[in-house]
């Protein structure tokens, strides 16, 4: 499997975002997709990227990307222990089978008109793809996704250990998953 | 706290941050703070390209180990400061660069010598600033100088907007910088100097394979007492020439592409590569997949992100290599106290190996001059004390094989990105910084006329460096692969330069003492020639055999077990050996 999700914490400051994609870009490092947003704390950004990375050792890419002053932190999102949300807005044609289908799949419908309604859901991407599925046959007009966003379950937050001790890319199989990149 | 401008808050940051001198050009951006920098105690030189500025200060951090300096304007200033970015970065060597930007409010506008530098340089600094407000400007300079030195030292660059250097602030020089995201390791881990420890003693066919990172971490010292205890032999990378003297029975000088037989066959063999400061580059490996194919691997560095990269270690080792070495040594002598392995086999073969494959050249039939034994006499006339700066291509690897080197930072180079037109202004930052040592440029005609300009700004400023250019006629390394892949067909290698332009008469105009040398009998006196002269910068134009190659090499891509000493010759091996 080479689709990892890390979630990065990063200064907010100008640049930030380019200096990340610049170096997946120069590095070869394909992005799935890539989140941003604020945090708790206003002078952390957060990212959520998720990579193909076939390869490529995911210690690799995460030593690189610490390497970059304004990284602050780094975590793999691994599907056990995280909770991993995407939103999909998608307009679809306004009939009585497509209603079934949102209701069906406990999605919401944000805007009506008489020709098409907006479907928003959110979700895992499997149950994401399981309402596109459904939709396809009817005839999707217009669709939007964002990209995933990952949080760790229980009381640990990346924050929190982003001020102990750093790992290091060290001492690890290259296929096995990465250390926590921590200052 | 009284008020000044921005740019006056720049100078004195600099000054606070330790700023002995600095290379130059104004411009309409930067304006503001050549006003200041005129009263500064601060030395400016004044050279002639800003690609000039950058390799200076890149040769001045090299040749000192402080931080060099260059300063520029916005747009096409700052754009010629890309290569020597690049360059100091790939190489690992400390500097900053100061930018003059357009006024913040014309950001953004394709106003009159704007260039994105913060953007454009992001790729190859290790960090750089776009600074809008003047307040910002002395933790910003901090800072710089703390990422550029600290680590693994790199490049970063300082854009600061004009009417940043124009309104008035206060300054206010930060006591420490503190940055959340670079926090770098430099204790090794017990446990990986243990293990690490534990490998050696194991090891029957140990090797140090030894990068430039032992002579940025100011370590030739510990190295000296890890070869000593372990007995094991040394090969010393491109970029580490001079970390261990090439006159130690136990080195084998250089491996690689154009590395000795005995240095690449070392590796090749090894049982295990004790691999300090060194990043298994290409030109190193040959092709990775067969490089070094029995050794286990240490791997000590400084940068995370360089282990594991290209070839796993079985045991790594993050710190600076000073701390790593003065932890790794006693902990090794413990270690082979315990089980030392009998090397005397291995020593046995390697030194063979050393002794039937020296580094040699042939002597031009015709009775030009070979351009080997130029490099070579200039190196032992003019002594290990000497600094040496190359340009890139054969003249480079000529002066990385046939001089001796003893001493830290008395080999500067363009390693990694392979900058032709280093070795001028590389050669004046390092007199600048050494002042009282004799410094040559080892150049190639090519080389030469990239950046020669920069001789005006020695002779100008009383910066007395020693130019030998090689002047084979023509782009030779390039020559050489046409040679040996394109069938002859020199396309595009041939300069003519015997002819035009004259070198003699072109250092004469610049301020220099121009000399040349055309016969093999007059090397030794051309070069004494230039070494009596110290008031003023000298070229020597060596006219030499224009197909002399480097030999041995190993050919791009292929494996360092099809190393050849010639032309289609591979070293024949004894039958044991194989």
């Amino acid at each position: 499997m080479a689709i990892h999700t890390l979630a990065v914490l990063v200064e907010n400051s100008p640049g930030v975002l380019a200096r990340v994609a610049s170096l997946f870009s120069r590095r070869g490092y394909n992005i799935d997709s890539l989140a941003v947003g604020p945090t708790e704390n206003p002078k952390v950004s957060r990212m959520t990227i998720v990579l193909n990375l076939e390869g490529h050792a995911l210690d690799q890419v995460s030593a690189q990307l610490f390497k970059l002053v304004n990284v602050i932190g780094i975590s793999e999102m691994k599907d056990s222990d995280s909770l991993k949300r995407e939103i999909l807005l998608v307009k679809v044609a306004n009939t009585p089978a497509t209603k079934e289908i949102v209701k069906k799949h406990n999605a919401v419908i944000a805007d009506e008109s008489p020709a098409a309604i907006s479907i928003e859901a959110v979700g895992q991407s499997s149950a994401i793809e399981a309402l596109l599925a459904e939709l396809k046959p009817h005839g999707i007009r217009e669709l939007v996704q964002s990209g995933l966003v990952a949080l760790e379950r229980g009381d640990k937050t990346l924050a929190d250990r982003t001020l102990s001790t750093m790992g290091t890319a060290n001492e690890s199989d290259p296929n096995s998953s990465t250390a926590d990149y921590q200052n | 706290m009284s008020k000044i401008n921005g740019a006056q808050s720049l100078v004195n940051a600099l000054e606070a941050a330790g700023v002995e001198v600095m290379f130059g050009i104004p411009g309409g951006a930067i304006l503001p703070a050549y006003d200041p920098i005129f009263d500064s105690k601060i030395r400016h030189i004044l050279v002639r390209h800003e690609q000039g500025a950058g390799h200076a200060a890149t040769g001045y951090a090299q040749a000192t180990g402080r931080v060099g300096v260059c300063i520029a304007t916005s747009g096409p200033g700052a754009t010629n400061l890309v290569t020597p970015l690049a360059d100091a970065q790939m190489d690992s060597v400390p500097i900053v660069a100061i930018t003059g930007q357009v006024p913040s409010a014309a950001i953004g506008t394709d106003a009159f010598q704007e260039a994105d530098i913060r953007g454009v340089t992001m790729p190859v600094t290790k960090h750089n600033y776009l600074i809008t407000d003047p307040a910002d400007i002395p933790r910003a300079i901090a800072e710089a100088f703390h990422i550029a030195s600290t680590g693994r030292p790199g490049a970063v660059l300082v854009d600061i907007a004009k009417d940043a250097l124009q309104k008035e602030t206060t300054f206010n020089y930060p006591k420490s910088v503190s940055l959340a995201g670079y926090n770098p390791v430099l204790e090794p881990k017990s446990e990986a100097i243990s293990d690490a420890a534990a490998l050696i003693a194991q090891s029957k066919k140990p090797v140090l394979y030894v990068g430039g990172g032992v002579i940025k971490a100011d370590a030739a010292k510990e190295l000296m007492q890890l070869a000593e205890i372990t007995g094991a032999p040394v090969v010393t990378t491109l970029m580490a020439r001079g970390a261990f003297p090439d006159s130690h029975k136990q080195h084998l000088g250089m491996p690689g592409m154009h590395g000795t037989v005995a240095a690449v066959t070392a590796l090749q063999k090894a049982d295990l590569l004790i691999t300090l400061g060194a990043r298994f580059d290409d030109r190193v490996t040959g092709k990775l997949s067969t490089f070094a194919p029995n050794a286990k691997i240490i791997h000590a560095d400084i940068d995370p992100a360089e282990i594991g990269k290209n070839r796993h270690a079985d045991v790594a080792v993050v710190g600076d290599l000073k701390n790593v070495l003065r932890a790794l040594v006693p902990a090794t002598k413990v270690a082979l106290a315990k089980s030392a392995p009998d090397l005397t086999p291995w020593l046995n073969e390697v030194y063979g190996w050393r002794n039937k494959f020296p580094l040699g050249y042939d002597k031009p039939a015709d009775g030009s001059v070979s351009p080997q034994y130029v490099i070579e006499r200039i190196g032992k006339i003019s002594g290990p004390d000497t600094i040496f700066a190359a340009g890139v291509g054969q003249h480079q690897m000529w002066a990385s094989q046939f001089i001796g080197y003893e001493k830290p930072r008395t080999w500067l180079n363009s390693g990694g990105l392979g900058t032709m037109g280093y070795a001028v202004p590389a050669a004046m930052g390092a007199k600048v910084g050494a002042p009282d040592t004799t410094v040559w440029a080892i150049d190639g005609d090519g080389c030469f006329q990239m950046t020669n300009q920069e001789l005006v700004t020695c002779a100008l400023n009383n910066i007395p460096i020693k130019v030998a250019v090689i002047n084979n006629e023509s782009l030779g390394m390039v020559r050489q692969w046409q040679t040996l892949f394109y069938n002859q067909r020199y396309s595009n290698t041939d300069l003519h330069s015997k002819r035009i332009p004259d070198f003699k008469l072109l250092a004469e105009a610049m301020g220099c003492v121009g000399l040349r040398c055309e016969r093999p009998g007059d090397v030794d006196k051309t070069i004494e020639a230039a070494m009596a002269i110290n008031d003023r910068p000298v070229v020597v134009d060596f006219n030499v055999h224009r197909d002399a190659m480097v030999w041995p090499m190993v050919a791009a891509g292929t494996s360092n077990d099809d190393i050849t000493v010639a032309r289609s010759m591979a070293p024949v091996w004894d039958s044991q050996e194989l």
